[in-house]
């Protein structure tokens, strides 16, 4: 059923593919002052995400650091979906729970519902096709309905650089679900292409890229932290950090040779060959046929161009600093 | 998955081709299926070498995986076409896709590898 790495990420790009996502984490949350609260510990603008809508934010700690990176789906005013990583259930669970208001409900729905990110342009007309007639909504999105008496959510998002959309639905509907995908020729994908994929548009992994000691503005990802909205949880520590400048920022690097593929904990070297970082990740780019690689990289010392070394295997391969993302349409 | 009836194996994925005192070298199609994506290879230097020394790297997207020498003798002649074609590893790897040749300092080293169907055997 699955196939090569590279042949997956090639149906994403050019066609379609499918991956279980089921492994992710859905907290719902609703109650009276439900927007207000989690305004106070999600970075992203909660006030002006329209019901119907979904984006992306974090959830940091009070040093401004990530604890998790996940999608806030607005389903009614006061009534909202967190699609969680699977690692962070737990702390993130356990979080917000420590921050609890009267009147917030807070429920993890996590092991009731399947998930399916379908990814590739051909998913406008799939969507319809599956649904018998629905149109896929506009980019961030959600359409939340039953299907045959059963609940299906989606939202048009996704983490590979594709259009597509995020397929929730209670856990004994997957395998429906899954071969309606299949019998419309979308191509079953695994972790690996979803990797490879996300990597080309320099998406951030949590546990790799993003950590709790790194914070977003760090990452590069200032576009999803509204400092200007009042305090949230790590706000005052990223407004000191946006005032002063970041000492160290998530950069993208690109071989400049054949080589074997740069992976996570790999040296970067200047040119003098002194050590600056490891790579958070890496691998290779089958839409560049290069090795790309993520680090934080001090900016002081390194910006776009300038020429650094990676140590893969023990050889120094030259390698510079790119612009984001490293794969454009 | 194939398994050439003619040739010899190694507990380590490889297959040897003897025709005189030539053997030539590279990985089964069960170890190909395993690696998947082979993007780099990292080709052995020509000279002596002793058997079970690591002699060159498959590099695939989900891994790198280290090729020992099955049998001693001198590395003669590398593939060079895996420069610029890695993935016949994947396509062919018995054939266009073999590595390096080693001229050995005694035939009879063959028979401390195994055969078609011993290596079957270890597989299934």
């Amino acid at each position: 059923m699955y196939d090569s790495i590279i042949n997956e990420h090639k149906a994403v790009r050019e066609s379609s593919g499918v991956f279980d996502i089921s492994h992710m984490g859905q907290l719902f949350v609703s109650g009276g002052n439900a927007a207000t609260w989690l305004e106070g510990l999600l970075t992203n603008e909660v006030a002006t995400l329209e019901p119907g809508n979904a984006h992306y934010t974090f959830l940091l700690n009070e040093a401004g650091g990530v604890i998790d990176d996940l999608i806030l789906y607005r389903l009614a005013e006061e009534h909202f979906l967190l699609v969680v990583n699977a690692s962070c259930i737990g702390q993130d669970v356990e979080w917000l729970g420590k921050h609890l208001e009267k009147g917030i409900t807070l429920e993890n729905e996590s092991s009731e519902w399947a998930g399916l990110a379908v990814q590739g342009p051909r998913t406008p007309e799939i969507y319809t096709t599956i649904t018998e007639g629905r149109t896929l909504p506009s980019r961030n999105g959600i359409d939340n309905l039953k299907h045959e008496g059963e609940r299906l959510l989606i939202c048009r998002t996704g983490y590979t650089g594709e259009d597509g959309f995020e397929l929730f639905c209670p856990a004994k509907m997957a395998s429906h679900w899954w071969k309606a995908l299949l019998d419309e020729g979308v191509k079953p994908c695994g972790l690996g292409a979803r990797d490879s994929l996300r990597l080309e548009m320099c998406y951030p992994l949590n546990g790799s890229d993003l950590s709790p000691v790194r914070t977003p503005l760090e990452a590069g990802l200032g576009f999803f932290v509204a400092l200007d909205k009042g305090n949230f949880v790590g706000s005052k520590v990223l407004k000191k950090q946006k005032k002063e400048g970041v000492s160290e920022r998530l950069m993208a690097l690109q071989l400049n040779e054949r080589a074997a593929p740069p992976r996570p904990g790999y040296p970067v070297l200047d040119q003098e060959g002194t050590a600056l970082s490891v790579l958070t990740s890496g691998g290779f780019s089958p839409n560049l046929g290069e090795g790309i690689a993520l680090a934080y990289l001090p900016v002081d010392k390194v910006q776009m161009g300038t020429p650094v070394f990676i140590e893969v295997r023990g050889k120094k391969i030259s390698a510079k600093v790119v612009e984001k993302p490293f794969y454009r349409k | 998955m194939t398994v050439p009836a003619d040739l010899n194996y190694t507990r380590a994925h490889e297959w040897v081709r003897l025709q005189g005192d030539i053997a030539t070298i590279g990985i089964t199609d069960h170890a190909q299926e395993e690696l998947s994506d082979v993007v780099f290879v990292e080709l052995p230097d020509l000279g002596d070498i002793e058997k079970a020394s690591p002699v060159a790297v498959v590099e695939s997207v989900k891994a790198a995986s280290d090729i020992y020498a099955p049998i001693s003798g001198e590395i003669i002649e590398v593939n060079i076409d895996l420069v610029a074609d890695p993935a016949k590893i994947n396509s062919d790897p018995y054939d266009t896709g073999w590595i390096f040749k080693i001229r050995v300092s005694s035939p009879d080293q063959i028979n401390g590898l195994m055969d078609a169907a011993s290596y079957t055997g270890m597989v299934s």
